[in-house]
């Protein structure tokens, strides 16, 4: 297939590449511009591994055209840091073991980043339904609700560090 | 000695960050230049032979660089010493629909895909055996020519006198227990980058480097030493980060060798990752497991004797399998005191992918059908089911029957702590209609006290290295796989040697750099590798302190490192408690006020210096005396498990032994919705004796993460086949829980304090899970009154068995699926690799028989 020149904008910078119309967001990611944070988890759409934000809405980055985002903005994980330090989200994921091997780590905090923004005091249920489209198989979830609550916490203190769980 | 700066405090996993925000690397996060892409093509059938394979059209394919097939490697390759059945690369014949016939190396997926189906390759299809009961009876088209009736190992082992127990008994149940196929779809694809480099003496393609997904790089430079005759000092392997592993990159998986012979062939890098499908058929999961158990017990609830007949579907290569049959039978002992046991083990092979290890590997099947057994008992002679555990508690220290040797053993606390936290007593068939709880208990070994290498060469060793800054590096060759491996390390040295967490750099796993260490499985890391690094830190230590000592006109023995300073004992009490208010937890400290605290230590060191004689030292001064002292500051250490800890001397005798086991009780409370046979998990308490919780919150996510695997094994994850074919090859239709179907769990960290453990720790990542399927059993049991036989408790399943109880006839939703067009079990319709149509069969194939037998997954 013929390539085309496509202008994606990714974390702020532009990025103007060459690429066969059918090439998926995530490889553009991966491959063309070397943002491995994104990963690939599956063939069909079913783990969240891939979550990117187009717009500010999580998407599954697999299942998108590269070229169906231009001119729109698409956030990775490695966009999420604040000053280059860890945002709350990622500090408490960090303290609280909502990350292990850390695989379906950026998928999910790209979908709690937006649950936050959507919604800043999320009750357990809403938690529980937002994270539903990303598959975990090290936590069982349960220190990804910790991690996100003291993320709130955290955040609303306006401080960049969760405090660290007590025992 | 529970004060300590570093250990038992929760903190974040020092690789955290890497994987928070994206910066780290797995395997297919890497490339190197001039990196092909290997596409593998594999096997439509059950069982064939290979007649011909023409690869030439592939090969003329723009973009293709090489096409490697088996005569490229023809050497057979095992993860077991005694079960070398292998081979990368069919060589005549395939055994597995999914078996590796033939690598493309080419420019990119896209181009590797395309020569795939260029490749011609001609089949005699063989009639293939799916079923382990049938399998057993076949006289002809064996699966493996030296394993007549496709029986891979069978054991028979009989402890004590199991008929005289059985007479014993007041109560005798017996019954036949199922438990279903699992697999364990770690997130990340298994991924293999393998780069060959040049020698600069012969100008040849020389060393082999690989970058892999594996659990244990020793053991994929082993085989990938014996595969491409290879010397081993020839070949380096790293391990970037591993995206889980659960047993499953625990053996060396078919891609991480065809990718070196694809390298090889291709004269170029080549990495292969495989898609989520090809995980799925590379498995070497939890065997469908066929348990037939009779358990004996007295009125007072002692029981007096087991008898298990245990048949594993062990898929077509032997892979862990001897092992996995070894365990199922020596684990029924070590967890209660059990007079007198009977174990029959079978591992037959099928035509299907291999099974190995997973997580709890062995025991898990068996638990579930002996704690069921155990409940139903507790019913018929009317006890408590809480109360039948405690009845049967092991008198620790002790040996078992099979010769097991137990020392720490929680497993009494755990019981108190779950019923407790659970409310056992007061709400214990109080729940109302539909809704029960159910109590199971379950323990795991810290490691094999017999590495499957036999050799006497120690299972982990360390070194550290100590330089003039003050940093130290301690070089393991244990994996970190996402459970805390490096975090584990880095803890128990900057314990040891007084200093925070900050100074200590870990490099791990890497052959060329790292000392063997037979890497992350069994649960071995923690007690193993961690006293290895243990050793290796009492022994710079004690370098540094005969340094310091003389400079402070001490003996080493008066001296205490903590917090980066090394104090004379008997200051230590005063000035260590100033000091301490300055150095205020440093593990948590961020980079910029670590560097103000050395400064500031530094200049106080300096202020103290000018004062007059020393009465303690910053840990860089004592280094720098100690390097000054010695001329170079390292140190080893290693591990063996001690000879007490290794076991019987019969035969299979060798697997089950562990110097420290786990234990772990478990309530479960569900709900159990009469009219759709769903059963909902509300939330479990999980007590588990870890010994010593050296990270708590690891400790409680390996344990939360352990339920959830179980629960997952419990209700909903399930390989199911249709002759040979894998009817649900997607993470959705295998049905891994997602967070809305995930219940509540309560870890309970119980520290029994190992005498052999590092600090006293033992292993927390595998024993929880086994006791998570029969406690949520149990629960519907008291929910519904119906006694699950068969894992997992699907919807269906559970309505078959509440209708049995009226007398109404089962469903089978299996019935008349046809194979090839699996339509109602994928929404994609079928595998995505053949297109939703399956291959074509033999005639004698069963699925073409006029009554086909009914294969794995029906029942
Ligand atoms: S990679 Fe799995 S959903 Fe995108
Ligand atoms: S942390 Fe391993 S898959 Fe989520």
């Amino acid at each position: 297939m013929k390539k085309e020149l496509i202008e994606l904008r990714v974390n702020g910078r532009a990025y103007e590449l060459a690429l066969e119309p059918c090439t998926l967001l995530l490889d553009a990611l991966r491959l063309d511009l070397q943002l491995t944070g994104s990963k690939r988890g599956c063939d069909d759409s079913s783990c969240g591994s891939c979550t990117v934000q187009v717009d500010g809405i999580p998407m599954l980055s697999c299942t998108m055209l590269a070229a169906s985002c231009e001119g729109q903005e698409i956030t990775t994980i490695e966009g999420v840091c604040e000053h280059g330090s860890l945002a709350a989200i990622q500090k408490a994921y960090g303290d609280w073991g909502g990350a292990q091997c850390g695989f379906c780590t950026p998928g999910f905090i790209m979908t709690v980043k937006h649950l936050l923004r959507a919604n800043p005091d999320p009750t357990d249920a809403e938690i529980r339904g937002a994270l539903s489209g990303n598959l975990c198989r090290c936590t069982g979830y349960n220190q990804m609700y910790q991690a996100i609550k003291a993320a709130i916490v955290a955040e609303q203190k306006g401080v960049a560090r969760a405090s660290s769980p007590a025992r | 000695m529970t004060d300590f700066s570093v250990i038992g405090k929760p903190i974040a996993m020092i690789d955290a960050a890497g994987k928070t925000t994206g910066a780290g690397k797995y395997t297919d996060d890497l490339s190197v230049p001039g990196m092909l892409v290997g596409r593998i093509l594999h096997s439509p059938y059950p069982h064939a032979r290979i007649k011909r394979i023409d690869t030439s059209r592939a090969e003329k394919l723009e973009g293709v660089v090489a096409v490697a097939i088996g005569k490229d490697a023809p050497n057979t390759y095992g993860i077991l010493p005694v079960g070398h059945d292998e081979h990368a690369l069919a060589l005549d014949k395939v055994r597995y629909v999914g078996d590796n016939v033939a690598c493309v190396a080419a420019v990119d997926e896209a181009t590797a895909d395309r020569a795939l189906e260029l490749i011609d390759v001609e089949y005699e299809v063989l009639p293939a055996y799916f079923d382990p009961e049938e399998s057993m009876k076949a006289e002809t088209d064996l699966i493996h020519d030296n394993k007549p009736h496709n029986l891979e190992k069978d054991y028979h082992h009989v402890f004590g006198d199991p008929d005289k127990g059985f007479a014993e008994a007041d109560c005798v149940a017996e019954a036949r227990f199922v438990a279903g196929e699992v697999t364990h779809a770690a997130m990340e694809p298994h991924s293999t980058l393998a780069s060959f480099e040049i020698d600069s003496q012969t100008g040849k393609p020389g060393r082999l480097i690989v970058w892999s997904s594996t659990q244990v790089p020793y053991y994929l430079q082993h085989k990938l030493s014996l595969v491409l005759d290879v010397p081993m000092a020839q070949i380096r392997v790293i391990k970037p980060l591993v995206g889980g592993g659960f047993g499953g990159k625990s053996e060396v998986i078919p891609l991480e060798i065809i990718a070196a012979i694809a390298a090889r062939k291709a004269r170029a890098p080549v990495k292969i990752t495989y898609t989520r499908e090809e995980v799925f058929w590379a498995h070497r999961g939890r065997p469908r497991t066929l348990i037939d158990l009779k358990t004996g017990v007295k009125r007072d609830g002692s029981i007096t004797a087991v008898k298990a007949r245990v048949m594993q579907d062990g898929g077509a290569y032997c892979s862990y399998g001897v092992v996995t049959i070894l365990y199922s039978g020596a684990l029924l002992g070590a967890l209660y005191d059990i007079p007198n046991i009977q174990y029959d083990g079978y591992r037959v092979l099928t035509n299907k992918p291999a099974c190995g290890a997973m997580r709890g590997h062995g025991t898990v099947n068996v638990r579930f059908a002996f704690e069921s057994q155990l409940d139903e008992l507790a019913a018929r002679i009317n006890l408590d089911p809480a109360e039948i555990r405690r009845r049967n508690l092991l008198k620790a220290p002790c040996v078992t029957v099979n010769g097991l040797r137990v020392q720490s053993y929680g497993l009494p606390e755990c019981i108190e702590k779950t019923i407790e936290r659970s409310g056992w007593r007061d709400r214990k068939g109080k729940l109302g209609k539909g809704r029960g709880l159910g109590i199971a208990c379950s323990h795991y070994v810290s490691g094999a006290a017999n590495s499957i290498i036999r050799s006497d060469m120690p299972h982990s060793t360390v070194n550290i290295k100590i330089d003039r800054d003050g940093g130290v590096v301690v070089y393991t060759g244990a994996s970190e796989i996402g459970q805390g491996s490096d975090t584990m390390t880095a803890q128990i040295a900057a314990e040891t040697l007084g200093c925070s967490l900050g100074r200590i750099r870990i490099v791990a796993a890497d052959t060329d750099l790292t000392p063997i260490d037979i890497g992350s499985y069994s649960s071995r890391v923690t007690f193993m590798a961690g006293n290895a690094t243990l050793r290796a830190a009492v022994e710079v230590k004690k370098q540094i302190a005969s340094a310091a000592a003389r400079k402070m006109g001490c003996t080493a023995d008066d001296l205490v490192f903590r917090d980066d300073l090394v104090v004379r004992k008997k200051l230590a009490g005063e000035s260590h408690a100033a000091t301490l208010v300055s150095a205020a937890v440093p593990s948590e400290a961020s980079v910029s006020e670590r560097v103000e605290g050395q400064i500031l230590r530094g200049s106080l060191q300096q202020k103290r210096k000018d004062e007059g004689p020393k009465d303690s030292m910053s840990f860089e001064e004592a280094v720098v005396a100690a390097i000054d002292f010695h001329g170079t500051l390292t140190g080893t250490g290693s591990y063996a498990p001690p000879a007490e800890a290794r076991g019987g001397k019969h035969k299979g005798g060798g697997v089950g032994p562990s110097p420290a086991y786990s234990y772990s009780a478990q309530v479960a409370e569900v709900s159990v919705d009469e009219g759709t046979g769903e059963v909902t998990v509300h939330k479990v308490w999980a007590a588990h004796d870890c010994g010593r919780a050296l990270n708590p919150v690891s400790v409680e996510g390996q344990i939360i993460g352990s339920v959830w695997m179980g629960m997952g094994q419990a209700l909903t994850e399930e390989m199911v086949w249709k002759d040979g074919m894998l009817m649900n090859p997607g993470l959705l239709e295998y049905r891994s829980p997602s967070s809305v179907e995930s219940p509540e769990v309560e870890p309970i960290i119980v520290e029994s304090i190992d005498p052999e453990g590092p600090f006293g720790a033992k292993e927390c990542s595998e024993g929880s899970l086994a006791a998570t399927i029969p406690a949520i059993a149990n629960a519907i049991f008291d929910a519904v009154g119906v006694r699950m036989h068969e894992s997992p408790f699907t919807p269906e399943r559970v309505l078959a068995a509440l209708r049995a109880k009226k007398n109404a006839k089962p469903i089978n939703l299996t019935d008349g699926v046809d194979p090839t067009n699996p339509a109602r079990f994928r929404e994609h319709g079928g595998s995505l690799w053949f297109k939703g149509k399956g291959p074509e069969r033999h005639a004698l194939d069963p699925s073409r028989l006029a009554a086909p037998l009914e294969a794995g997954g029906d029942d």
